[in-house]
């Protein structure tokens, strides 16, 4: 009933080509940024702000990389996290190397890094495609995960083989480090993915975005439409890399706060993140914030939502049980909807139109 | 070569056909032991409509897959716009104004109609990265320049309602509108169809054939096309070029093939 | 008309720049490294020291290569259980690792609750059975006709029902392979050779029989039987398959039964040889490029794509692996197969792809 288009007519190309073209869904968007800007600050505990929705933005991050390279490319990677570690070790070596510069610049930049190596490791989809392109994924995944730990150069020598992170400033706030408030680490990461989330949905309305749908859907016709697939699969996997890479420099200037960066970027990492694309929904960006909510949460509410219902269970049996249950819920959403959480959405947008009458 | 070809050069019937667009030499197409393609020569000339026809099997859409790029024939060369063609790639030959359209209709189904036409004003679209990434200033000018285009094209092929809808689960008959539409909006010089009327009833086959029919006269585009629908080809092509087993058995005006024994052989069989 | 002239030329550039280019890095690289191979230089430890030392020391080089061996053969049984269900469902089963894990934790775990090591084996065949079936109903069936990667995510899932499953069922510590009370050898055998000792386990050879003996029968099941017949009729085409009678249904737990027994007797064998873990998990994930060096449907390239793998990756470690601070062997084996692929995308012994429009 207060869901409907009708009466909204496009008068410009420009207003049809908006990304969200109905009155209602602005407003929507509007809603979710004031609680996430506002609402959110105020009332989420530190508990909230730093371990849940810290790690939902950058695994939000992470996944719409993951998604612009298999949702809209349709080239399957199981390296995420060895892209997402590139970025968390450019941005140390480079915080280390010009203290001077802005910890939020050089978290651009070292993405600048990531997508040069993703690059590197996309070069042989040119030749292979499919699963055997997801083999080739899996030899960045783990020749990254050895250089992280076998090239000392990368954590400066350190002997305890990790990242410190060092405290960084902003305006005189301190937004890395020990001393960072979750809420001032909260906001820098919200700012970044709320950027970079438009610059995605950008790009994938755009030429480019239309590009990699092309080939995704049918590489040999794009290529008689005049794309060139390497560019396309190479342009996807820069994106994609670069997205990871900040995600990954996010996790651990934002969020650890140093620790063992090699033992975080495991190949479990990589799967979690295929996980959220699938489940939220491939080629769906707004699935991709579905996914890594669901799946970040997921242990966090085993964890401390069934003892709270009375049932009692230990830590390591919470973790069999997530388990079983990440695995069942995988295949249950396939079954149900192999689109994911986003046709879900749609789905529940397209019933809303019509209700209350939808005859 | 064991079977002898009939070269009939083709006078222009009704319309005024320019020089030689593209010519065809002496190609031959191998998959391992298979010949695809043995030792075929054809030219196609600016602004007609020329047709390539055979049963099945007889290398048609191999032809069209050599003209464009997608296979490279072993032996022989193929000549486009006076330029000898080296290995060509697919996107090369797209850049040079050789668009098509497929047999099994090959759009981007995860796509809607709209974006799926967009895709062929890729080339023609030169805006950078970061403008596009900020889908701003010049950018959007772009999009909004090309999308008026492809706009005129969606009018012109009265597939308005379908504008954003998935094409994956249009009907068929829409499905290849579409695609006609996706291969003109590369506003080719040569416009390869295989097969446009496969699988239409005969009020669809009306309407694709008026649409060929306008393309070539508006835009003065050349259309090569494959059809087995002989009642069509007879009507809308200038010359056609029958193929038989990767051979080339007759050339000419539609009259002429009609008349010609090998052809009819071809398609009734031979008591032998 | 005299632009379009004018492209063949940057064309030709177009086509060899790639080549071009990789030739004037190497004539850099030569040139910069051409002084360095005196005994201390790169280019003399990367391509004269390596060789020395197997010219000089052959039984540490017969030692080596039969270490690939062995591991090759078990890597060629984990690549063997996703063939056989690739060839089957076109399901590319990333759980076929865990699989492995899952079967030998079962059996362990029966053991250990006393029941008798043979009947273990029995029970355990029973438990896999169950699992071919529960993944049928539950997983394949309502998934039929959905895109690949959509049924590849699906074995995802899977994988991770059973980490948790086993886990919550038998406890994530590493536990020791029932290995005597199922009559396997135990020992080494050491032959003299080479002037030096190469010492070879009972139970690598044990393992390398075993392997052969059910890859013989395999092959007799697929050429020679009724269900094996229709198993390939299946692999080649599901509508074809259909339409003759043959139900999928059966068939896909036939496949799935046969890839569990694959990775039971997988698991024995790994197990007896390390311990039986989780760990095990991430080396399975090695049958991978084994896969793409083989070809995803052909058995003969599992065996022989394991074995190039196994024996690259020891050789790889062992003589290359200490220049740049040892451990490679956790992706030399994606490498490897990275290499190969580049030169043939179909794999070791696929047919050429020719891609129809």
């Amino acid at each position: 009933m207060f869901y409907r288009e009708a009466g909204q007519f496009k008068s410009t190309y420009s207003a049809d080509m908006a990304v969200f073209p109905l009155r209602q869904d602005r407003i929507g968007i509007a809603v979710i940024l004031a609680l996430a800007f506002i609402g959110v600050p105020l009332i989420g505990n530190d508990f909230f702000i730093s371990s849940v929705m810290i790690p939902f933005l950058v695994f939000s991050l992470a996944a719409i990389g993951l998604n612009i390279l298999t949702g809209y490319t349709g080239l399957i990677s199981l390296g995420t996290a060895a892209f997402m570690g590139v970025g968390a070790y450019a941005a140390y070596k480079l915080t280390t190397a010009f203290p001077g510069i802005n910890i939020i610049v050089l978290v651009l930049v070292s993405g600048l890094f990531s997508a040069a190596i993703g690059v590197l490791f996309g070069l042989p989809s040119l030749r292979i495609k499919g699963f055997y392109l997801a083999v080739a994924t899996l030899a960045a995944q783990f020749f990254l995960q050895w250089a992280f730990v076998r090239v000392p150069w990368l954590f400066n020598y350190n002997a305890s083989g990790a990242i410190e992170v060092p405290q960084r400033t902003l305006f005189g706030l301190p937004i890395t480090g020990a001393s960072a408030s979750p809420e001032t680490r909260y906001f820098v990461c919200l700012v970044l993915v709320v950027g970079l989330t438009w610059f995605a949905s950008n790009l994938v309305h755009g030429k480019l975005g239309r590009s990699w749908m092309a080939v995704r859907d049918m590489d040999i016709a794009a290529e008689l439409m005049g794309i060139k697939l390497l560019n396309a699969k190479l342009t996807a996997f820069a994106v994609s890399s670069f997205y990871a890479g900040v995600a990954g420099a996010m996790m651990i200037f934002f969020w650890y706060g140093g620790g063992e960066a090699a033992d975080v970027f495991n190949i479990r990492l990589s799967f979690n993140i295929l996980f959220m694309v699938i489940i939220g929904g491939l080629g769906s960006l707004i699935g991709s914030f579905f996914g890594a909510a669901f799946i970040a949460s997921l242990p966090t509410i085993l964890k401390f939502g069934l003892p709270a219902l009375g049932v009692p269970l230990s830590g390591a049996a919470a973790e069999h049980v997530t388990f079983m249950l990440v695995g069942a819920l995988i295949i249950t959403f396939l079954i149900v909807e192999p689109h994911g959480l986003a046709r879900l959405w749609q789905i529940g947008k397209q019933k809303l139109r019509t209700w209350p009458f939808p005859y | 070569m064991n079977v002898e070809t009939m070269n009939v050069t083709g006078e222009p019937l009704h319309r005024d056909k320019g020089d030689v667009l593209l010519s065809v030499d002496n190609i031959s197409l191998r998959f391992g032991g298979v010949k695809a393609i043995s030792d075929v020569s054809f030219d196609i000339r600016k602004g007609e409509v020329r047709a390539i026809i055979g049963p099945n099997g007889a290398g048609k859409t191999s032809m069209l897959n050599c003209i464009n790029g997608f296979y490279h024939p072993q032996e022989g060369q193929i000549t486009y716009k006076g330029v000898r063609r080296a290995k060509v790639k697919p996107h090369q030959a797209a850049a040079d104004g050789i668009a098509r359209t497929f047999q099994n209709v090959a759009l981007f189904k995860g796509m809607s109609t709209l974006d799926n036409i967009m895709t062929g004003r890729t080339l023609k679209m030169h805006r950078s990265f970061f403008w596009q990434a900020l889908r701003h200033g010049p950018a959007m000018t772009e999009e909004i320049e090309h999308r008026k285009v492809v706009e005129d094209i969606i009018d012109f092929l009265q597939i308005q309602h379908i504008r954003k809808l998935p094409v994956g689960k249009l009907p068929y008959g829409l499905q290849k509108r579409v695609e006609l539409g996706r291969a003109l909006a590369m506003e080719p010089e040569l416009l390869l169809l295989d097969e446009p009327m496969a699988g239409m009833n005969l009020e669809e086959k009306e309407d694709m054939c008026r649409f060929i029919l306008d393309v070539n006269n508006q835009f003065g585009t050349t259309i090569a096309l494959i059809e087995h629908d002989m009642g069509v080809v007879m009507d809308l092509s200038d010359r056609v070029v029958v193929l038989e087993y990767g051979r080339k058995i007759a050339d000419g005006t539609p009259d002429e093939v009609k008349a010609n024994q090998k052809v009819i052989d071809a398609y009734l069989g031979v008591a032998h | 008309m005299s632009d379009v002239a004018a492209r063949p030329a940057p064309n030709l550039f177009a086509k060899g720049w790639v080549k071009t280019g990789l030739i004037l890095v190497a004539i850099v690289a030569a040139a910069i490294l051409g002084a360095q191979f005196d005994d201390s230089g790169t280019l003399y430890k990367v391509f004269i020291d390596p060789f020395q030392q197997m010219v000089q020391a052959p039984d540490l080089l017969a030692q080596t290569i039969w270490e690939g061996l062995v591991s090759g053969v078990l890597y060629a049984l984990i690549a063997l259980g996703f063939v056989l269900i690739f060839k089957a469902s076109g399901v590319f089963n990333f759980a076929q690792g865990i699989m492995v894990v899952f079967a030998a934790l079962t059996l362990v775990g029966l053991y250990e609750k006393g029941v008798p090591a043979f009947l273990a084996v029995i029970l355990t065949l029973g438990v896999m059975f169950a699992l071919a079936v529960t993944i049928e109903r539950v997983v394949l069936r309502p998934l039929v006709n959905q895109p690949d990667i959509i049924l590849f995510m699906a074995t995802f899932g899977i994988t991770y029902f059973l980490i948790g499953f086993g886990e919550a069922l038998f406890g994530g510590n590493p536990k020791q392979m029932i290995a005597d009370q199922l009559w396997l050898p135990k020992g080494a055998i050491d032959l003299k050779l080479f002037g030096g000792l190469v010492s070879l386990q009972k139970i690598d050879i044990a393992a390398a029989v075993i392997a052969s003996i059910m890859i013989a029968a395999l092959a007799a099941f697929f050429q020679y039987t009724r269900i094996g017949r229709a198993l390939r009729a299946v692999a080649d085409s599901h509508k074809a398959a259909l339409s003759v009678g043959i139900s999928l249904n059966q068939i896909w737990v036939i496949v799935w039964f046969t890839a569990g027994i694959v990775a039971l007797i997988t698991g024995i064998m790994w197990g007896a040889r390390s311990d039986v873990s989780f760990a095990l998990e991430i080396v399975a994930l090695k049958a991978l490029p084994v896969l793409i060096l083989g070809g995803f449907t052909s058995i003969p390239g599992a065996i022989v794509g394991g074995l190039i793998i196994g024996i690259g990756e020891k050789m790889g470690e062992f003589y290359w692996g200490p220049l740049i601070g040892g451990g490679i062997e956790s992706w030399l084996a994606y490498f490897i197969a990275l290499g190969f692929l580049l030169f043939r995308p179909q794999g070791l012994f696929g047919d050429k792809i020719i891609e129809r429009i």
